[in-house]
């Protein structure tokens, strides 16, 4: 069909709704936002007739490229390094994505205007299809990449692991609570249109710098379709900024949204692209470059400044200080850094960093090896076992790290540490937007205006918590991540696949028990605590215990 | 001479890390080793939707995350009346020390369904890719052969109003039916079949629109806007567009299929398509309305009738819950059967309209009625007295 000729049908399509006479549809969600009903335009201006052919010929390139890249054997060359990471990635990603076609319909019965429900529905079936091409590219890697191991299990492993669940708090901030915080803020509004350029355009590169090309064709696939969602959200957004009393919660909501989406997604992805990677080329971008451009420049600089003018508050300090934790305060490398402390605990193999690295990380994050370069060097030297304890559990000036208990991400910046008293528990935070995500956002009342449809974080938060006292043998088993011989570790702390060189639970079982921060905690006197957060805020970087006073 | 300057690219690296390339354990472990298969072997389907939707009761071992302001989190089972084995057993506590703990997978019955279309990404674009691209073709060819022409003038009416009118029934319960129960169930086998009918009845809605746009410009004098006229106000069509509302209003997601497909579909989807307007449309002059409404039809009842049928076989053969769930949906039956029954007699003066006449009212919706009871038997459910009407 002609342009002209899509503009034409989709105006015909405008048709098909109609307003309620007998009965009103059913509402299952609510929301604390109102909406006039103001006559917006959908601009997706999207009609199945072509949708259905474009999406299937998408599809053709995409699965011409996976039976070429079997052929071909790109595995005879793909960097192990980068395909364990995607252990992690792929059998976190299919949940955020299937999770956003399960949000639109929040969406339905919240924004009163038909023209947009049609391009909900076109995202609803787009991120059925994500979810399941992205399962199946992980059922090919599984399938023809040197180690299944850990592929294999992905779904189980995803649902108990310590970094999966910082992944699964990301897709459920989709599907739950206020409509509009939830499906249209968080997903549409900042993942989709900020974070999705760091998941989906930059990873891919690097995928492709490591002899993976399959990745590349599967996600650019998958991102072309973005641009129809930010479109959703955005459309979403006018209509709300056109009722003044929206503005308070849009504020609140853009704080929570943009600062958790940092959290999780630059944890994840600056780790998959600066510590996966082979290619040390110094013309590569590092992730800070890529983040500045993608998501300083494009979005926040292009797309969110823009909407002062209609009144919103932008949240230009958290903004500022997310850059600030990327690239003054190591974010990533703290991330990477407390990942590979905690290898025993995960299902993939997490490659250490040779001399090569390590001229690649000072150059392009001057003041790293001072940072984190003899903790590297510790890692390499307890990579196999001889006699000694997985890393965790050795002296290498490490200090274990508290959960936040908003982002799940560890409260890494040791001097960003907060603690509060919510629900009775004695919780910490990584940051104090994230301490304020918990006590004052996810509240029924919110600076004295009542909110009674915002949602609740909820659940067993803390991964180290429920395995409390437990031997690490039985935590790994209990988690299933045991090779098929029984005792061998589906992790390792590096990339030999010699059986002589693999820790086992055997290993495991020397070590010291689990102890849970959480509840060593809340075991403590007021004045225990003062001083144990002093120290903590003492403590860093690279996770240093503080210095002697 | 110019210098020219290398191009920074990554280099290859040959890495020998392909299949097969060492023994070690877990070297040949190439299979899905979270779930169990419905039959001997995995399936490719199985293996991209089996477990993406996780589950407190198994694997999800630190629950929830996030919760509604009620404090329910994710997929509630309690979103249905109906029940399946294992749905009462309560979400293991966890706490300090409690490990991972869950039951064995799959944990409860709900997680045993497969949509037997084994709809995922690949199929769904095929399918109805292949649909729009045989419609364009049918209209275009019509188009050519001027086909539109030989339409007796009461028919080219019938078209704008009637086969117009069903339209707004497409739309409304693909997009507030269909789409708004892909939130609720429980496994994600389920919510991606609900979110491919869906799309089959919102691209069902879209090909009779364009088909009335193309109409529009092609037969000097049809009213491409009567459709809207007949949807509002025509009384022959106010029991279908009330039936179809108060579909759109059912808060129990199981109940909001069951009605739709199980009930309304045939008794009234199939008596308006396949005994009124695929019967009357040939002797009128008319081959190409019945393609694009054939085309609905498969989708109802090759596709999403298949899924549906399997969805609550499993129910009311649940080992645990199958009486329970055969009451649940009997009392589901007599509320929609008299409603949709109603609708079905509403339409009655249609049959009359069109100068060569389809078999009688009466024939089809015996028809209609027949082609019910034969689902509801397949199901192990009666047919409620209602039916009679």
């Amino acid at each position: 069909m002609s342009r002209q000729s899509v503009a034409k049908a989709h105006q015909k399509i405008q048709e098909l709704s109609w307003e309620p006479a007998y009965h009103t549809p059913v509402s299952h969600y609510g929301t604390d936002y109102t909406f006039r009903k103001a006559k917006k335009k959908d601009p997706l201006k999207q009609v199945l007739r072509s949708y259905f052919p474009m999406q299937e010929e998408k599809d053709h390139r995409v699965y011409g490229a996976e039976d070429g890249a079997i052929r071909g054997n790109m595995f005879r060359q793909v960097q192990e390094r980068w395909l364990e990471w995607q252990k992690l990635f792929l059998s976190i990603i299919p949940l955020p994505e299937i999770s956003a076609a399960r949000a639109m319909p929040l969406l339905f019965r919240t924004v009163p205007n038909p023209e947009l429900h049609n391009g909900q529905a076109i995202q609803m079936i787009d991120e059925v299809r994500h979810s399941t091409i992205q399962q199946n590219l992980k059922r090919l890697y599984m399938q023809n990449y040197i180690d299944p191991a850990g592929f294999n299990s992905s779904l189980r492993n995803f649902q108990n692991d310590y970094c999966g669940t910082i992944g699964r708090q990301f897709a459920e901030g989709f599907i739950t609570g206020d409509a509009i915080t939830a499906a249209s803020v968080y997903l549409t509004i900042v993942a989709e249109t900020a974070f999705t350029n760091t998941l989906f355009v930059a990873m891919p590169a690097e995928a492709a710098a490591n002899g993976d090309y399959l990745l590349p064709t599967v996600f650019h696939s998958v991102q072309s379709d973005e641009s129809r969602h930010i479109s959703n959200g955005y459309a979403t957004l006018l209509m709300a900024l056109s009722d003044e009393s929206n503005h308070q919660l849009l504020e609140r909501d853009l704080r929570y949204a943009w600062w958790n989406n940092h959290a999780v997604v630059d944890a994840a992805i600056g780790t998959f692209i600066e510590y996966g990677t082979k290619d040390r080329r110094k013309d590569r971008e590092s992730y800070a470059e890529m983040w500045r451009r993608w998501i300083y420049d494009d979005y926040y600089r292009s797309y969110l400044v823009p909407l002062e003018k209609y009144g919103l508050v932008i949240p230009h300090d958290l903004i500022e200080e997310a850059w600030n934790r990327i690239w003054n305060k190591g974010y990533v490398h703290e991330v990477a850094q407390f990942f590979a402390t905690g290898w025993l605990a995960n299902y993939w193999r997490i490659d250490p960093m040779t001399d090569k690295d390590f001229e690649w990380f000072e150059y392009k994050y001057p003041g790293w090896y001072d940072k984190y370069g003899k903790w590297w060097e510790n890692y390499n030297r307890l990579a196999t076992p001889n006699g000694h304890h997985p890393i965790v559990a050795e002296d290498v000036d490490y200090v274990y790290p508290h959960r936040c208990w908003t982002c799940m991400v560890p409260c890494l910046i040791r001097e960003d540490m907060v603690t509060d008293k919510v629900e009775g528990q004695w919780r910490t935070y990584c940051s104090e937007t994230c301490r304020w995500t918990d006590a004052d956002a996810f509240q029924p009342i919110y600076q004295g205006r009542n909110t009674p449809n915002m949602g609740k974080l909820v659940g067993a938060r803390e991964w180290e918590t429920l395995y409390h006292g437990w031997n690490w043998a039985d935590v790994v088993s209990d988690m299933g991540f045991v090779r098929d011989d029984g005792k061998t570790m589906v992790a390792q702390p590096h990339l030999d696949l010699d059986p002589k060189k693999m820790w086992t639970l055997d290993h495991l079982r020397r070590m010291p028990e689990v102890q849970s921060p959480n509840v060593l905690l809340n075991r403590m006197t007021d004045e225990q605590r003062a001083a144990f957060q002093a120290d903590y805020n003492r403590q860093g970087p690279a996770g240093r215990p503080a210095p002697r006073a | 001479m110019t210098a020219t300057e290398e191009r920074s690219v990554p280099k290859p690296v040959f890495t020998d890390a392909e299949a097969g390339a060492k023994v070690f354990p877990d070297s040949d472990a190439r299979r899905f080793n979270y779930y169990n298969s419905a039959k001997r072997k995995q399936s490719h389907y199985e293996d991209v939707t089996v477990e993406v939707q996780p589950d407190p009761r198994h694997y999800l071992s630190q629950g929830w995350l996030y919760a509604f302001a009620d404090g329910k989190g994710g997929y509630p089972l309690e979103w249905t009346a109906l029940k399946a084995w294992g749905s009462d057993r309560p979400e293991p506590e966890r706490g300090p020390g409690s490990g991972g703990k869950g039951y064995d997978w799959p944990a409860h019955g709900w997680h045993e369904f497969r949509d037997p279309n084994e709809e995922w990404e690949l199929t769904l674009y095929r399918y109805n890719a292949n649909v729009v691209r045989q419609l364009n073709q049918n209209v275009d060819a019509a188009r050519q052969a001027k086909a539109f022409e030989q339409w007796n003038p009461n028919w080219v009416d019938f078209v704008a109003k009637h086969v117009g009118a069903w339209m707004h029934v497409d739309h409304g319960l693909g997009l507030y039916l269909f789409a708004n129960a892909n939130r609720r169930a429980p496994t994600n086998m389920h919510n991606n079949a609900i979110s491919v009918n869906s799309m089959h009845r919102i691209r069902a809605a879209q090909d009779l629109a364009l088909y009335n746009f193309t109409l529009t410009e092609e037969i000097e004098g049809f009213d491409g806007t009567a459709h809207l006229e007949t949807w509002n106000s025509d009384p022959a069509w106010q029991g279908v567009r009330e039936t179809a509302e108060q579909l759109t209003g059912i808060w129990d997601w199981c109940e909001a299929i069951f009605a739709a497909n199980v009930v309304f579909e045939p008794l009234v989807g199939e008596l308006f398509r396949s005994n009124l307007v695929q019967q009357a449309a040939p002797a009128n002059g008319d081959f190409v309305t019945p393609t694009l409404v054939g085309a609905g039809e498969f989708d109802y009842s090759e596709r999403d009738l298949r899924y549906t049928k399997a969805m609550f076989d499993l129910l009311v053969n649940d080992r645990q819950y199958a009486e329970h769930n055969k009451g649940i949906l009997q009392g589901w039956l007599e509320d929609w059967v008299p409603r949709c029954i109603a609708a079905a007699r509403t339409l009655q003066p249609l049959w009359s309209q069109p100068d060569a006449k389809p078999t009688r009212f009466e024939d089809g919706l015996d028809r209609a009625k027949s082609r019910f009871v034969g689902i509801l038997s397949d199901l192990g459910l009666k047919a409620p007295k209602e039916l009679g009407q």
